[in-house]
């Protein structure tokens, strides 16, 4: 009974939603590639053409300005099935750089979201005057700097992964940093006094009341960290000129004018980060299973 | 926290006026001017400062809160990173290439004002403004459109909360290759940044006023528009506010990065990557500024708004 309202209220609606985002697709592809379709296949043919082959035309170009659904599918499993893994043909090679890329920036931008977080919270010195900055540069588009961090970096002779995962670092770590600093907060006074009158030393107040209330606070950042760790990660490998990861593969697509490539790697990231994020809602789960639900 | 007894104010402002006596002494060292190594004694009194530095931040730290004196702390840092910065930079002879001084990004910024005003005019003006008014009131006007249509409303959501994970900055190849080099696709790209968010925020907002209000309209018999308009919208003016200020932000990223695949001679973002790639790290620095200021400019100006708009809502009384 509760799988049919589920169908209905739930599944039902989204289908819907979808299909119509890949009619609306199909009809875009066919606007935008007809005056390409008539020009470049139909007209030097010489014979006479009728609505059904410019649809035909349309959706099957080799370079069109918007390809079809299905000619993006194709191509996208094409080049995970044709093409060996180590390749740079396969996407699942990109993605493999990428996404060591993204998950190393982010395990060290939690990290120091972390330690900023505690030190902020024990530190009035540190809330009053580093804090402000941190939420301040929110406002700021910190991607902007991703130049500057692989000149400065390369010219030290860090290259390869560590630049990139720098990057990758800083777009993590704000979201870290301001959820943590309102989660270790957020004891109650009692709670706090109570630690008091156990002699509880910092370290045990930390360890024992504020960190574990502060894991609700957590997981919604780690979400949002790690979707931009990976932004992060695809914009450093433009500037540099990359060879592998998605965001060169995009860059590559884009001076080739290469419309399937660039599709295909959207439609990959796209799945990357629904991949990553689906593993912090995990790790979420199995963490906070044992609590009640308020 | 433990209650700190008040320290008197008379003594933090002499420790002030004296840390700012002495960064003014020690800047005009020669070291600190770029001429000749620096000393013993230079370091010796560089480190004295920097702990005088560290101590005068905690005195203002300690100084009774209100709102002004957090903005000191938070000022007084930003303050003595930068001359911190300044000093260092110069007297370790720093390359230019690694980390420019500050004096040197701000004769940069002097030097190169037509051209930023150009990347200004290029990226700010035409390609965010224009995508963000749109992305915004696209976002906004499709939430009313499909509130009342719970089933476009259940099929939308999840389509729409899904795209917060997907890297949407990667569609501005496509939108180069749909729109062109110009500021068009640009805007296509913080179009489609902006948007969902709104759509978002705005169908949460609606969701936001009380059960007792509503059914209190509706006992006046008010329409669906009246109640909307009257009840429903201001009820949701926090929620509009935190999007637009979210996407302000987003709506510059979206905007440089997309530029990085590909534009006129102009822009920041254009800026930022070919002067990166000639190596002159000042003028990069310089757009950076313009960039950083433009945000901080905007989310404030925003902000100023919302408080003048959602006066009486408890999250702006409160503060």
């Amino acid at each position: 009974m509760a799988t049919t309202t589920d169908l209905r209220q739930r599944v039902l609606p989204v289908a819907a939603m979808a299909l119509a985002a890949v009619l609306i697709w199909y009809l875009g592809a066919w606007v935008t590639n007809a005056p390409g379709a008539i020009e470049r296949v139909l007209a030097p043919a010489g014979i006479p053409w009728n609505w059904q082959d410019l649809l035909k035309a349309t959706t099957g170009m080799e370079r069109p300005v918007l390809p079809a659904p299905h000619q993006v599918a194709l191509d996208f499993w094409s080049s995970l099935a044709d093409w060996p893994v180590d390749s740079p043909r396969n996407l699942l090679y990109h993605v493999a750089v990428t996404g060591e890329t993204t998950l190393v920036g982010f395990v060290l931008g939690t990290l120091l979201g972390l330690v900023l977080s505690v030190l902020i919270v024990h530190s009035r010195t540190l809330d009053k005057a580093l804090l402000p900055w941190i939420v301040a540069s929110q406002s700021v588009p910190v991607l902007a700097i991703a130049p500057i961090v692989l000149v400065i970096l390369g010219s030290l002779g860090f290259s390869g992964l560590a630049p990139k995962a720098v990057i990758a670092m800083y777009l993590s770590f704000f979201p870290v940093t301001v959820a943590m600093v309102q989660g270790l907060r957020s004891p109650q006074v009692i709670e706090t006094e109570m630690m008091h009158t156990y002699a509880a030393s910092r370290w045990q107040s930390l360890w024992l009341l504020r960190l574990p209330a502060a894991l609700p606070f957590l997981f919604p950042a780690l979400r949002v960290g790690i979707a931009a760790s990976l932004v992060g990660a695809m914009v450093a490998e433009l500037p540099t000129g990359a060879t592998a990861g998605l965001g060169a593969r995009l860059l590559t697509g884009s001076y080739y004018g290469n419309t399937l490539a660039i599709w295909s790697a959207l439609l990959m990231s796209a799945l990357l980060g629904l991949a990553l994020t689906s593993l912090v809602a995990l790790a979420e789960h199995l963490v906070l299973r044992h609590r009640r639900q308020p | 926290m433990k209650p700190v007894a008040t320290p008197s104010i008379w003594i933090t402002v002499a420790v002030l006026a004296a840390s700012a006596f002495g960064a003014g002494l020690l800047l005009l060292h020669p070291a600190a001017q770029g001429q000749g190594m620096p000393t013993a004694l230079f370091w010796l009194c560089a480190t004295a400062l920097g702990a005088l530095a560290v101590w005068t931040l905690r005195r203002v730290a300690a100084l009774h809160g209100t709102r002004l004196d957090a903005v000191l702390t938070a000022g007084l840092f930003g303050l003595w990173v930068l001359y911190f910065w300044q000093l260092l930079v110069v007297a370790f002879e720093v390359p230019r290439v690694l980390l420019p001084a500050p004096s040197l990004i701000a004769q940069s910024l002097i030097d190169n004002a037509p051209k930023l005003w150009g990347d200004f005019t290029q990226t700010v003006l035409k390609a965010v403004a224009a995508g963000w008014v749109l992305g915004c009131g696209l976002g906004f006007g499709v939430a009313i459109a499909i509130d009342r249509l719970p089933f476009l409303q259940r099929g939308l959501l999840p389509l729409a909360s899904l795209t917060s994970t997907v890297p949407l900055v990667a569609v501005a190849p496509i939108a180069v290759m749909l729109f062109g080099f110009d500021w068009q696709s640009k805007a296509a790209v913080v179009v489609l940044m902006t948007f969902f968010p709104m759509l978002i925020s705005t169908l949460a907002g609606l969701q936001a006023a009380g059960k007792l209000e509503r059914e209190l309209m509706h006992s006046y018999a008010a329409s669906y528009g009246r109640t909307l308009l009257s009840l429903r919208l201001p009820a949701a003016t926090p929620f509009l506010f935190s999007a637009l200020k979210v996407n302000a932000t987003l709506a510059l990223i979206g905007a440089i990065v997309a530029e990085f695949f590909g534009s006129p001679t102009s822009g920041l973002g254009f800026r930022i990557s070919t002067e990166a790639a000639r190596m002159n790290m000042p003028l990069v620095w310089g757009a950076i500024v313009v960039a950083a200021v433009t945000g901080s400019v905007a989310y404030a100006l925003l902000a100023q708004l919302e408080r003048r708009a959602a006066f009486w809502h408890p999250s702006i009384r409160g503060q």
